[in-house]
């Protein structure tokens, strides 16, 4: 049990008296979920809510001939039957692409299928009826006939000439094209004394969020006003896109997100089902309600890391990386999902290859191609698993190649620590990176030494353990650059406000939201420490587009550090105007005051000279009494973006230790250690939460989770008990340690950590496995997730 | 179709309950449905998540493989009820100053798991916590908070029981 041993790991600069920053602080309102007392969107009930059930496609591709509901609209409880067409009428299509991603192109998607259907699973027609139950029961008496047409699913033939093109008017099966090339690629492999060459491949897996996606939309044809109660990460974003496929302003409607059971970039999209849901609610002119059933979320939540990379590396016999090379294709379903569009995942590929080495020549090609499987979009981590998994993959194998520690090698190539500002060859910049002080971190943490040691002698007893590593750098704190330059309205920027109370206690609203990861935590700790009162005056306000400054919501590992941000500043700020109102109350400069704990004191001795409530009292009830021509303000709004840098890099290291059993091929993991640079840490505890629930996740990619799906296009392991995530008994204990660089764009040095324990862990498990089978003379196992088949068969057993 | 339905009459949280309710309808939908219990939650609706695990006579259950129906003359406990008893008090506060719980969904049929293990009595291993708790899903926390939160508070409980 190690409660109390979440202790900050560095005195923070942030030097407020009574300062939260660096605390394990539990998180407010944890209470409401421990108790079942929380409000998910699959909770909410309104007056008058009907609930929709989608028919959704049988065939990966078809063309709709014929959808016949007579006997379906005479089913008890229903009340409409609504297809594509008729849905068209109410709201526009969309296309996902982004202008500077050149040359990205999609079709426009229907919120309902309108002539054909592109993927197993998309929607042809809805059926609203009382209750869900009921809408299921009519759902089978609605006959729906398809001609099949050609379905498009390898990507490696998708762009061949005589595979049928999907959308006719894009006159290819090419969503989007990158090329990269830096250094001199083709001299450096000649000059390299030995070059590894080998094909990645990462399983198609998805998010699996415990609560579905959930949506009720709340047209009120009175007000002419839109409620949409939507489990979403980005609820301003959903709000613009809701109003302008339905022809409306965006103060005409209000999204509304509650507690949200599990997101990991999941939420962040726009689903078709949903948007179906709240054209329906304006067609009826009443609430909807849809909540996704595990089987429809299989089929239609985004998909994510499809990716097949064939991959080079070359090396001196010092260990100098020479080069790196990479050609990626990967296949996104039939369209590029809206706003963020799908071509972002093999960019960041392109991007984050390499990246944490001082290499100098890289080539890269990536193409991403459409196919009639479910659509795939960004995941937690986008990009960083398949980049690191590439990379670091090539690293190891390097260095077995040339007989170096793999520790050593990247002690010769991780950009040194001081070398910083500084950029990667694909043209990344870097503030200030710590790679070799995490390394050295990591190193003394986890024995390594000593691991070698025992898995020595182990072996010589048949016990197979492997040890891998995987160095990463993370993207954290986007600004505009992600997808405001690109044409999309998301919010890079954040804003908060905050109000005093008549109490003296303070109510925060912020634009970033929470899913569980700690956001609210985070925001009351950076108000609470910049304005003056202990953490439990504090109460943040999230999720409404009608009552929070404007802002992106929560992706990216944007919100401790941009909306942590805004918060500091919004609590500073409101402290200024809370002292104004001190001064002229006590005759005092209020620059000579100052608040801490709830108590306005002399800055200079801490002398206790007035309660807040009863300055609030005076405030708000007594103003007579201030001197003339003096007003109280008090209620402050700050915003913040990034502007200094693109992204905020964190960087870090992990490591897997493992046991394969040779027989079964199955892998047992016994611990696994991440070190991971964030910049300043203002919940030590959140922070190492964020990075085992991320390594879990990034573990269930490595070993256990793919997407499977026929040459037909229909996915055969679409349920919870076919579909394999990991479970508590598979999990290895994950010790967190860390070094801190924090970065000078803000006052608070904060940035994201959220990817990271997803951006490493495939890679290291990758790498251990492969370090445990190497003296079997296995093959490298490179094709995730590693099944104890694929293992018996780089063994040579099956 | 929902031609057939039955009357029941049961016990939830210790309340007394009569209700007509369709025989194809789950315990969990009736729970949350019908008597608007909304803290058992809906994960997968074939029995592998562990959302919805709640307690029928004393043992616990998937809500989601279960009938309402056959829980005619059944005591039922759900979080709701565990929570305001004061049952499971010391769970949920170490869940909570542990950050056990991220997004709190699997939290509740978490707690009803964990107290099934705890009330067996001893101090479980990490390995025993981690195979009692493996048929609930966790997608946030990667499990290793909710093991130790659940290991602090057998250790407090058998010291407590001296």
């Amino acid at each position: 049990m190690k409660i109390t041993d979440d202790s900050p790991p560095v005195l923070s600069a942030l030097d407020r008296p009574n300062s939260y920053i660096g605390r394990s602080v539990p998180r407010p309102n944890l209470q409401r979920l421990t108790q079942g007392r929380g409000q998910y969107v699959s909770d909410v009930t309104l007056p008058r809510m009907a609930h929709v059930a989608y028919l959704r496609s049988p065939h990966a591709h078809a063309r709709i001939i014929k959808i016949a509901a007579t006997a379906a609209k005479k089913a008890p409880g229903v009340i409409a039957v609504v297809t594509g067409a008729e849905l068209a009428k109410v709201m526009t299509p969309w296309v996902g692409v982004l202008t500077h991603l050149k040359g990205l192109k999609s079709a426009p998607q229907y919120p309902i299928a309108v002539e054909c259907a592109c993927w197993q699973g998309e929607a042809v027609a809805a059926v609203v009826a009382r209750t869900r139950a009921e809408a299921e029961d009519a759902c089978e008496l609605v006959e729906i006939s398809y001609e099949e047409l050609p379905a498009v699913v390898d990507p490696e033939t998708a762009l061949d000439a005589k595979t049928h093109v999907i959308h006719a008017s894009l006159g290819d099966n090419l969503c989007f094209e990158r090329k990269l090339e830096v250094g001199a690629v083709d001299k450096a492999f000649a000059e390299s004394d030995a070059v590894v060459e080998t094909t990645f491949v990462c399983g198609r897996h998805t998010g699996v969020t415990t609560e579905p996606r959930a949506v009720v939309a709340d047209w009120n044809e009175g007000e002419q006003r839109l409620t949409v109660y939507q489990g979403t990460q980005a609820p301003h974003m959903m709000q613009n896109l809701f109003a302008k496929h339905l022809s409306l302003a965006e103060h005409q409607v209000r999204v509304l997100t509650k507690d949200v059971g599990g997101s990991f970039g999941i939420k962040v999209h726009t689903y078709a089902d949903e948007m179906a849901t709240v054209a329906l609610s304006k067609l009826l002119k009443r609430p909807v309600k849809f909540v996704a059933d595990r089987i429809e979320s299989f089929v239609t939540d985004i998909h994510a890391r499809d990716h097949r990379i064939k991959a080079r590396i070359g090396v001196k016999n010092d260990g100098t990386i020479t080069a790196f090379e990479i050609d990626d294709l990967t296949g996104i379903g039939p369209y590029s999902v809206y706003p963020r569009t799908s071509g972002i995942e093999a960019n960041q590929v392109v991007n984050l290859t390499g990246g944490p080495y001082t290499c100098p020549n890289y080539r890269a090609q990536a193409r991403v191609v459409f196919q009639n499987k479910n659509l795939m979009c960004q995941y937690r981590a986008v990009g960083h698993p398949i980049a690191v998994a590439v990379t670091e993959g090539l690293v190891e194998l390097a260095a077995a190649k040339i007989g170096m520690d793999p520790l050593e090698i990247r002690r010769r190539n991780l950009i040194a620590d001081d070398a910083y500002p500084c950029a990667s060859a694909a043209g990344l910049k870097f503030e200030k990176l710590s790679h070799h002080e995490s390394l050295a971190h990591l190193d003394a943490m986890m024995n390594y030494a000593g691991l070698r040691a025992e898995q020595k002698k182990l072996r010589a007893q048949g016990i197979y353990r492997g040890i891998g590593f995987a160095s990463f750098i993370e993207v954290t704190n986007p600004s505009a650059a992600f997808y405001g330059v690109g044409g999309a309205r998301i919010s890079s920027q954040d804003g908060a406000t905050v109000k005093l109370d008549a109490q003296g206690a303070l109510i925060v609203a912020t634009g970033v939201t929470e899913q569980g990861q700690g956001a609210e935590a985070v925001v009351a700790q950076c108000v609470a420490t910049s304005f003056g009162v202990s953490i439990d005056k504090v109460r943040v306000i999230t999720g409404d587009t009608d009552n929070t400054p404007y802002g992106g919501g929560t992706w990216a590992s944007r919100a401790a550090g941009i909306g942590g941000e805004a918060a500091w500043q919004a609590g500073k700020d409101l402290r200024g105007n809370v002292l104004a109102v001190a001064g002229a109350m006590l005759q005092a400069k209020p620059e000579h005051l100052d608040i801490r704990n709830g108590i306005v004191v002399d800055k200079a001795n801490g002398t206790e000279r007035l309660p807040l409530d009863e300055l609030a009292r005076v405030a708000y009830f007594r103003p007579d009494t201030l001197p003339p021509g003096f007003q109280a303000e008090l209620i402050a709004t700050r915003h913040y973006v990034p502007r200094a840098w693109p992204f905020a890099f964190t960087n870090g290291i992990q490591a897997s230790y493992l046991e394969v059993d040779t027989d079964t091929g199955f892998v047992k993991l016994l611990k696994h250690w991440c070190v991971e640079d964030c910049g300043t840490i203002i919940n030590p505890q959140l922070v190492d939460e964020q990075i085992r629930g991320g390594v879990v996740q990034g573990i269930g990619a490595a070993l256990f989770e793919q997407c499977l799906y026929d040459e037909r296009g229909q996915m055969l392991n679409g349920n919870m008990a076919d579909y394999l995530v990991p479970m508590a008994a598979e999990m290895p204990d994950i010790e967190c340690g860390h070094v801190v660089s924090p970065t000078a764009d803000s006052e608070l040095g904060a940035k994201g950590a959220g990817e990271a324990g997803t951006a490493g862990a495939p890679a290291c498990v990758m790498n251990a496995i492969n370090d445990a089978l190497r003296p079997l003379g296995a093959q490298p196992v490179t094709d995730m997730p590693f099944t104890p088949g694929k293992i018996l068969k780089a063994l040579g057993k099956v | 179709m929902s031609d057939l339905a039955l009357d029941i009459s049961l016990t939830v949280n210790g309340e007394r309950v009569s209700e007509r309710v369709e025989a194809r309808k789950t315990l969990v939908d009736f729970l949350r449905e019908d008597l608007g219990l909304t803290g058992s939650h809906i994960g997968c609706e074939h029995g592998v998540c562990g959302a919805c695990t709640v307690r029928v006579n004393g043992e616990i259950v998937r809500g989601c493989l279960m009938l309402a129906v056959q829980c005619d003359g059944a005591t039922v406990e759900t979080i709701e009820g565990i929570s305001d008893s004061g049952e499971v008090a010391d769970l949920q506060a170490v869940f909570e100053q542990r950050n056990a719980l991220q997004c709190g969904y699997c939290t509740p049929g978490m707690i009803a798991a964990a107290q099934d293990l705890l009330n067996r009595g001893g101090v479980p291993s990490r390995e025993a916590i981690r195979e009692h708790l493996s048929g609930n899903y966790c997608r946030c926390t990667g499990y290793h908070a909710i093991v130790d939160a659940v290991e602090a508070i057998a250790r407090a409980r058998a010291g407590g029981t001296k």
